[in-house]
């Protein structure tokens, strides 16, 4: 038991920084998320370079093989600059749980950024059936709100068989008969679509695994805790900037900084980053520590625990730093929009605050009355 | 970063699990889950001779150094022993004043005579402290501290009042910050002096809270004694000891506080599973969210400690103090919220005033926002110190 970075990890954080630093500024976010595409593919190229889309693929995979604690540090970084990319839909998503379940080949693929890749499943709305047809299958169904859905290369589609099981297929996103549809959205800095498939012909290749129902449940609770982490970062930079825009606004002869009932919002905001943060890394632990014969039980917990908290801390920072920032956190010229913006996203992605608090509800047997009578 | 523990301090936790059950027995067994804030007035003997059974066993002290007699246990050993200490239901201690804040204080900044004189009893369980920082005008200013100290021959002779002083009725010494030169103001000319409670020149009157019960104590000292070596510091270095003192507060214990909420929140839990109100899907919401701020506090605790060689506090340190206190104190809320109706029906019978637990916690839980820096201060240290925003402009 440690619970801080080893060295490593604060070097993997401090490069991170930096390069997002410098590269995602406020006006590369502007001009992209303006943009059709919504991501500079230059600077994608660049990310794939220093190795981030395989941070968790196996060295078998062409990865360098680290683990969620170093993800959560990358998803942290990103979320402070809002970094606008494939990264969330590629690594956090189907690289993960191309790794959940043993994959390799896909998943070499996305580490060397050959492809860019989603997962249109459980983390979407609406469901997708599938029967055998011939010597392949059949695809029936549509799903809302796919992450990056309309725009990557692969998509990783989970489909109910008749006989209840979920198996999840590889459908190239130009696959014929395949409709996406790119949804507009509020935060500019996502992007969302709309898939349809009615009796999707897939060869028989196109079948990653018959029975992926374990796998998406471990993979999309790391996806929730990173997250969780993601919401950090922006939680975090919605508090630097509005400690930096009070102390340099002066009304009534004083920084609005020096007012009490500035400072306490402030302090607030404070607590909810550093209660967010230890929620975060105690989630990032528990996916690093539980794989696919661990408890569960307990990573269900945390990333359930940790994706209400830190989403809501982040919301809640986002309002705050509108508020506090006066009538120029209600312009488009100020960033603080975008963040706004985005922490309503982000409590949606992967489940909100109230379905992941009844989750947990459920986990720590609030529902074994009878047992407990008994 | 790792969260989980190693081989060898899952057996040590094995070790304290172990021993909790075999000693927290017999003539010990109605203390479990006793004695804690709140309910620091019951099995009070049974509770001292409990502090003097620890410290026989060598489970006081488990963080000090060994070089002054402490176990110099590693930390992730602190964090399991405080862990299990309270999962097994031990009672509150009363011994904690000293192991916690005297003890410590005396260790960083006490004379070899000193550590000599105070360290085995605090370990033995022999001598209880008390704390006396708060004066009625001293709350939050605790710079504004009146009572005064002269050196008299050998002696320092004091005058003055102190207040919210916990276990004064019991305990042997109190460490008092005391004006020791004349005309000072603020926090210089302050000293921190270590005082016997048992002589004629101090009289202790116990508050009567909210909850009916006395923790509390006013402590008057007028023309008390203590001899000329019991101050730790020099004259005038009181200010930066009691700051000291007050850094303590952030150990390993934290985890211990932590179990201890665990075990009332099941206790809630438990109630709402068998009343129905566990089904109410408002307060599912506020149950889990309970529970996830719980393991959140946990994580939290950890963080702050793995840090804690750093000599600047960090930001998890300082919103510690107002998110346990806050959590705690909704806690309170919810317990009565499962209850409904029946929350208001108390114990004993008609003409005494005998709170259930939940009752206790519930009114108790009012001091936590207050105590040992209020919310409101705690907002004021985090957004001048943590965040470097202005400070207050003082009169």
């Amino acid at each position: 038991m440690n619970f801080a970075f080893t060295e490593d990890q604060v070097m993997i954080r401090d490069a991170a920084r930096a390069f997002l630093g410098e590269q995602v500024t406020s006006t590369h976010v502007r001009r992209v998320m303006a943009e059709a595409e919504g991501y500079d593919r230059a600077l994608w190229a660049e990310v794939v370079a220093l190795g981030w889309t395989g941070l968790i693929a196996g060295e078998e995979a062409g990865g360098s093989g680290l683990g969620f604690v170093e993800l959560a540090i990358l998803c942290e970084e990103m979320g402070r600059v809002l970094y606008p990319s494939p990264f969330e839909a590629t690594v956090v998503l189907a690289a993960n749980l191309l790794s959940a379940l043993g994959e390799t080949q896909h998943l070499a693929a996305l580490a060397a950024g050959d492809v860019t890749a989603t997962l249109a499943g459980p983390n979407a709305q609406g469901q997708v059936t599938f029967v055998a047809d011939g010597g392949g299958y059949s695809l029936t169904g549509s799903l809302r709100h796919v992450p990056d859905g309309a725009r990557a290369d692969l998509l990783l589609v989970a489909a109910e068989g008749t006989d209840g099981r979920t198996a999840l297929f590889a459908v190239p996103g130009e696959t014929p008969g395949l409709t996406r549809r790119a949804l507009p959205t509020m935060d500019q800095t996502r992007r969302l679509a709309e898939i349809e498939m009615a009796g999707l012909r897939l060869p028989a290749g196109a079948l990653v695994s018959a029975d992926a129902g374990a796998a998406l449940t471990l993979a999309l609770d790391r996806a929730a805790a990173m997250m969780a982490a993601f919401a950090v970062g922006a939680a975090e930079r919605c508090l630097e900037m509005t400690v930096d825009y009070t102390k340099g606004r002066v009304q009534f002869g004083r920084p609005v900084a020096s007012f009490q009932a500035v400072k306490h919002q402030c302090a607030d905001m404070a607590l909810a980053v550093e209660t967010a943060r230890s929620a975060a890394y105690w989630a990032a632990c528990v996916a690093d520590e539980t794989g696919p014969n661990g408890d569960l039980s307990a990573l269900a917990r945390a990333a359930s625990g940790a994706k209400s908290w830190c989403s809501r801390a982040y919301f809640d920072c986002a309002a705050t730093a509108i508020q506090l920032h006066g009538g120029v956190g209600f312009t488009w010229e100020y960033d603080v929009h975008l963040y706004f913006k985005n922490a309503r996203a982000i409590e949606q992605v992967l489940g909100d605050p109230a379905f992941h608090r009844e989750r947990v509800a459920r986990l720590i047997g609030l529902d074994d009355t009878a047992e407990a009578a008994q | 970063m790792k969260l989980a523990f190693s081989p060898e301090d899952e057996a040590f936790r094995a070790e304290v699990a172990a021993w909790m059950r075999e000693n927290l027995t017999g003539s010990f067994a109605p203390l479990k889950f006793r004695g804690g804030p709140g309910d620091e007035h019951a099995f009070f003997e049974e509770r001292r001779a409990w502090e003097r059974h620890l410290g026989a066993a060598g489970w006081t002290g488990v963080g000090w150094p060994a070089s002054v007699g402490g176990r110099g246990a590693p930390l992730s050993h602190q964090v399991i022993f405080f862990e299990e200490y309270a999962r097994a239901g031990g009672p509150g201690r009363v011994g904690h004043i000293g192991e916690g804040l005297a003890g410590p204080t005396i260790i960083a900044f006490g004379t070899e005579e000193q550590k000599k004189r105070f360290l085995p009893p605090i370990l033995s369980g022999d001598e209880l402290w008390c704390q006396g920082y708060s004066e009625p005008n001293a709350g939050s200013d605790l710079a504004n501290v009146r009572t005064k100290a002269r050196l008299v021959g050998d002696k320092w002779v004091i005058e003055g009042q102190k207040v919210w002083t916990s276990l004064a009725h019991v305990a042997d010494w109190c460490f008092v910050i005391a004006r020791t030169e004349e005309g000072s103001s603020g926090h210089r000319g302050l000293s921190y002096l270590l005082v016997p409670m048992h002589q004629k020149g101090i009289t202790v009157r116990p508050i009567q809270q909210m909850t009916g019960t006395s923790e509390f104590n006013e402590v008057f000292f007028d023309g008390a004694e203590t001899a000329a070596e019991n101050i730790v510091g020099k004259p005038g270095e009181g200010w930066k000891v009691a700051m000291g003192t007050l850094a303590f507060e952030r150990g390993a214990s934290t985890l211990g506080q932590q179990m201890a909420f665990k075990n009332q929140l099941g206790e809630v839990i438990a109630i709402a599973k068998a009343n129905g109100r566990a089904r109410d899907p408002a307060i599912r919401q506020r149950l889990a969210d309970a529970w996830i701020g719980l393991e959140v506090m946990r994580a939290n605790a950890l963080r702050m400690l793995a840090g804690a060689d750093k000599p600047e506090l960090s930001r998890e340190a300082y919103v510690s103090k107002l998110y346990w206190a806050t959590w705690h104190r909704d806690l309170g809320k919810l317990a009565m919220d499962v209850l409904g109706p029946e929350a208001e029906i108390a114990e004993g019978g008609p003409g005494t005033y005998e709170l259930t637990p939940l009752q206790q916690l519930f009114l108790f839980t009012r001091s936590d926002t207050i105590y040992a820096g209020t919310n409101e201060i705690q907002r004021n240290i985090i957004a001048e110190r943590a965040l470097g925003m202005p400070r207050e402009q003082r009169a």
